[in-house]
C-alpha cells in the first residue's frame, strides 16, 4: 500500500518544510528553556564540586552559605579539626559583587579560600594558584579577564595568575578566587570617610574611652576596623568516615549547622532555585500549549485544503484509518520535522546564552516524546473533519 | 425469469424511490424509478437540474440509502428496502467505478499511483496493481504519462486517467457524473468513445450522467429523469 501520507509530504516538501522551520523553532525554544533549567541545576552541582567539601559548616539555623547569609568566627575550624574524622577544614568566604574590568563591570562571585585547602579551585586551564597572600587571583574564564590582567576588588587591585572553568556560583556567576585575608577585609571593609567617623563616635562613648585604661580605645578601634569572620567551614572527612556520622557532634556540641552534600543539593535544588525551576515550567507548558495549538491548526488548514481528494478517497471506497493514518503521519512528520530543526537549532544557539544551557540527551528523547504526543493529539481535530466529510462532496449535484 | 435478468442485466434499478425530510417538508426527490443497463452496455441520464441526477447517481453509488426500492448487482442484490450489504465502502471500491465532472486525481500521487491505488485499498499487491493500472493506461493511451504528476497533464489526459481508475477494480458498474463537461467537443467524443471500448473490453455496465448536446446523440439508450421520475428512449447512437 502506498503511503499517503508521506507522498503528501513529498509533494508538498516546500510547505512541510516552512512550517517544520516555524514550528522547529518554537521547540528550539522549548529544549533551551529546559536547558536553562538544567544549567541551573548543574551551575548548583558544579558549585558543591569545586568546593571540594564533604560538609559545610555554617551559622546556627540558616541555610548559608550560598541560599542564606552565614557567618562565622574564623577560628571556629580549629575546633573543627579536633573532632573525629575530620581530615581538612577551611574557612571560606563568598561575596556576590561587580568587580572592575577597565571601564566595565563585571559581576562574580569572590571567593576567599586558603591555598591547599578545601575551596581552592580543583583545576586550572591556564596559569598557577596563588602562591603569594594577598593581591592575587585566579578567575573564571567567563569573567573575561586574561593572565597578567589587574582585577579591581573594592580598593585594591589583584593580579590574575590563573585561569579556570565552569567555576560558577549557583546562580551562574563566574568566580574570581582571592586569599582568604583579602576577601575577608574585602567583605567586611567600610571606606575611610566611614572607619574616621566610626572611630569618632567610639572616642565620644564615654564607657568606651575611659579615663584611666590606657589602650582600651585604641584596641576597641581596632576591632572595629578588622574581620574575623568568614561565611563557612568546608570539610572534608577521612576516607571511610561517613560525613553525616562527622556532622552529628557539630550540630550538637558547636552551636553552628553542618550540612552533608545531600543536604546542601536538596538547600540549592529544592529551595534556591525552586521558583526559577516554576518559572521554567511554566514556560515549558505554555511552549507545549502553543505548539500543540499551532500543530492542530496547521494540520486541520492542511486537512480543509485536501477536502476534496479526502472526498473522493472515501468515495472510492479508502477505509476511514487509512485517511485518519495518513493525517495522523502527516502531523507526526511535521512534529519529527520541527523537532530535528529545533534540536539544531537550540545546539547552535545554546552556547551564545550568557548562563550555562545544558542540553541534555534525556530531555531531547523526552521532548521528543513530548512532541509526538502533542502532534497525535492536536491531529486529533483534523481526522474528525476528514471523517465527517461527506463522500458525497466529490459528486456534487 | 427474475434471476435470468439479474445474470443478464449489470445493474438493475426497480421501484426506487428517494425521500429528503418528513411530514410537510417532505421532497420525493426520487420516485418508483427503474432502470437496467445490460454489461458492455453505456447508457445517458439525462434531465435539467433539479431533476433528481445525483440523488439517483448517489443512491446507486451507495452514498446515500434510498427510501424504497430494489437494486440489484449482476446477481447480488445491494438494496432491497434496506441495505443488504454491510461494508458500503467495500462495495464501492470493489463494485462501482466512479468518473467525475472533474477528474479529480490524487495531486500528490503519479498517474500511476492514482490507478493503482484502488486494487492496492482492496488488497491487491503493490506490484500487482501498478501492473494492472499500467495495463490501463496502456488502453485508454496515456501510459506515457505513467511518471507524471496529475497537474502535468492536459485536461482530457487527466479524465482519461480518471476512466482507468473507475476500471482499475474491474468493477461492473461506472457511474460517470458529467464526465465531458469541461472537455471541447473533440475531447469530449474522445472521452464517450473511451467509455464505450471499455464498456465493451470489460463488459463493465456504465451509467453517463451528462446535459452536454454534444455526445447525447452517441448514447443506443438513454434514460430521460424529470421530476424524480425516469422515461426510457431509444437513443440515435450515433457513431463515434
Amino acid at each position: 500500500m502506498i503511503n499517503l501520507a508521506g507522498r503528501d509530504i513529498l509533494h508538498s516538501w516546500g510547505k512541510f518544510a516552512f512550517t517544520g522551520l516555524g514550528l522547529g523553532l518554537l521547540i528550539g525554544v522549548t529544549l533551551t528553556m529546559a536547558g536553562v533549567y538544567r544549567g541551573m541545576v548543574d551551575d548548583a552541582k558544579v558549585l558543591l564540586n569545586n568546593s571540594g567539601a564533604d560538609l559545610w559548616i555554617v551559622q546556627k539555623d540558616t541555610l548559608g552559605p550560598y541560599a542564606e547569609s552565614s557567618s562565622l568566627h574564623d577560628d571556629v575550624y580549629r575546633s573543627i579539626l579536633g573532632l573525629p574524622g575530620v581530615a581538612q577544614a577551611a574557612n571560606v568566604t563568598y561575596l556576590t559583587m561587580q568587580v572592575r574590568r577597565g571601564d566595565t563591570d563585571v559581576r562574580a562571585m569572590v571567593v576567599g579560600f586558603e591555598p591547599g585547602q578545601p575551596g581552592e579551585p580543583g583545576y586550572l586551564t591556564a596559569g598557577r594558584q596563588i602562591t603569594r597572600s594577598h593581591y592575587e587571583a585566579v578567575a573564571d574564564v567567563k569573567t573575561g579577564f586574561q593572565l597578567g590582567e589587574q582585577i579591581r576588588i573594592r580598593r585594591h587591585d589583584y593580579t590574575v595568575v590563573g585561569l579556570t572553568r565552569r567555576m560558577v556560583s549557583s546562580g551562574g556567576d563566574p568566580m574570581v578566587f582571592i586569599p582568604l585575608k583579602d576577601a575577608q577585609e574585602a567583605q567586611f571593609l567600610k571606606d575611610n570617610d566611614a572607619i574616621l567617623n566610626e572611630r569618632a563616635r567610639t572616642a565620644t562613648n564615654p564607657s568606651l574611652n575611659r579615663p584611666g585604661v590606657p589602650g582600651l580605645l585604641e584596641a576597641i578601634q581596632a576591632s572595629q576596623a578588622s574581620n574575623r569572620n568568614v561565611n563557612t567551614v568546608l570539610v572534608r572527612v577521612q576516607a571511610g568516615q561517613s560525613p553525616e556520622e562527622v556532622a552529628a557532634p557539630i550540630r550538637r556540641w558547636k552551636h553552628l549547622q553542618a550540612y552533608t552534600r545531600v543536604q546542601m543539593e536538596e538547600i540549592l535544588i529544592a529551595k534556591l532555585i525552586a521558583t526559577s525551576a516554576k518559572q521554567i515550567a511554566m514556560f515549558l507548558v505554555i511552549l507545549a500549549i502553543v505548539s500543540a495549538a499551532i500543530v492542530a491548526f496547521i494540520i486541520y488548514t492542511m486537512t480543509l485544503g485536501k477536502i476534496r481528494e479526502i472526498a473522493v478517497l472515501k468515495l472510492i471506497g479508502t477505509r476511514s484509518s487509512t485517511i485518519a493514518g495518513m493525517i495522523l503521519q502527516q502531523a507526526l512528520g511535521l512534529g519529527l520535522i520541527g523537532f530535528i530543526i529545533g534540536k539544531v537549532a537550540a545546539t547552535f544557539w545554546a552556547p551564545a546564552f550568557p548562563k550555562y544551557v545544558l542540553l541534555e540527551s534525556g530531555d531531547a528523547i523526552s521532548g521528543f516524546i513530548a512532541v509526538m504526543i502533542i502532534c497525535a493529539l492536536a491531529s486529533t481535530l483534523a481526522i474528525r473533519a476528514a471523517l465527517r466529510v461527506d463522500p458525497a462532496t466529490a459528486i456534487g449535484g | 425469469m427474475q434471476q435470468k435478468m439479474q445474470q443478464t442485466f449489470g445493474i438493475t434499478i426497480e421501484g426506487l424511490s428517494k425521500r429528503y425530510g418528513s411530514g410537510n417538508a417532505a421532497v420525493d426527490a426520487l420516485k418508483d424509478v427503474n432502470m437496467t443497463v445490460a454489461p458492455g452496455e453505456v447508457v445517458g441520464l439525462i434531465g435539467p437540474s433539479g431533476s433528481g441526477k445525483s440523488t439517483l447517481l448517489k443512491c446507486l453509488g451507495a452514498i446515500i440509502e434510498p427510501t424504497a426500492g430494489r437494486m440489484t448487482l449482476g446477481e447480488e442484490v445491494i438494496f432491497d428496502g434496506g441495505w443488504k450489504i454491510s461494508d458500503l465502502k467495500a462495495l464501492r471500491r470493489d463494485k462501482i467505478g466512479f468518473v467525475f465532472q472533474a477528474p479529480y486525481l490524487i495531486p500528490f500521487l503519479d498517474v500511476t499511483d492514482n490507478v493503482a491505488l484502488l486494487p492496492m485499498l482492496a488488497g491487491q499487491p503493490n506490484a500487482a496493481s501498478r501492473r494492472r493500472a499500467l495495463e490501463l493506461l496502456t488502453a485508454l493511451d496515456v501510459a506515457h504519462r505513467a511518471k507524471a504528476q496529475p497537474s502535468e497533464l492536459s485536461g482530457g489526459e487527466q479524465q482519461r486517467v480518471a476512466i482507468a481508475r473507475a476500471l482499475a477494480n474491474q468493477p461492473p458498474v461506472i457511474l460517470a457524473d458529467e464526465p465531458t463537461a469541461p472537455l471541447d467537443s473533440e475531447r469530449a467524443l474522445s472521452v464517450i468513445r473511451i467509455l464505450n471500448e471499455m464498456a465493451q473490453q470489460y463488459q463493465t455496465a456504465i451509467i453517463v450522467v451528462t446535459h452536454d448536446e454534444k455526445i447525447i446523440p452517441t448514447f443506443k439508450r438513454t434514460y430521460h429523469i424529470r421530476d424524480g421520475r425516469t422515461y426510457e428512449e431509444a437513443g440515435e447512437g450515433r457513431a463515434l
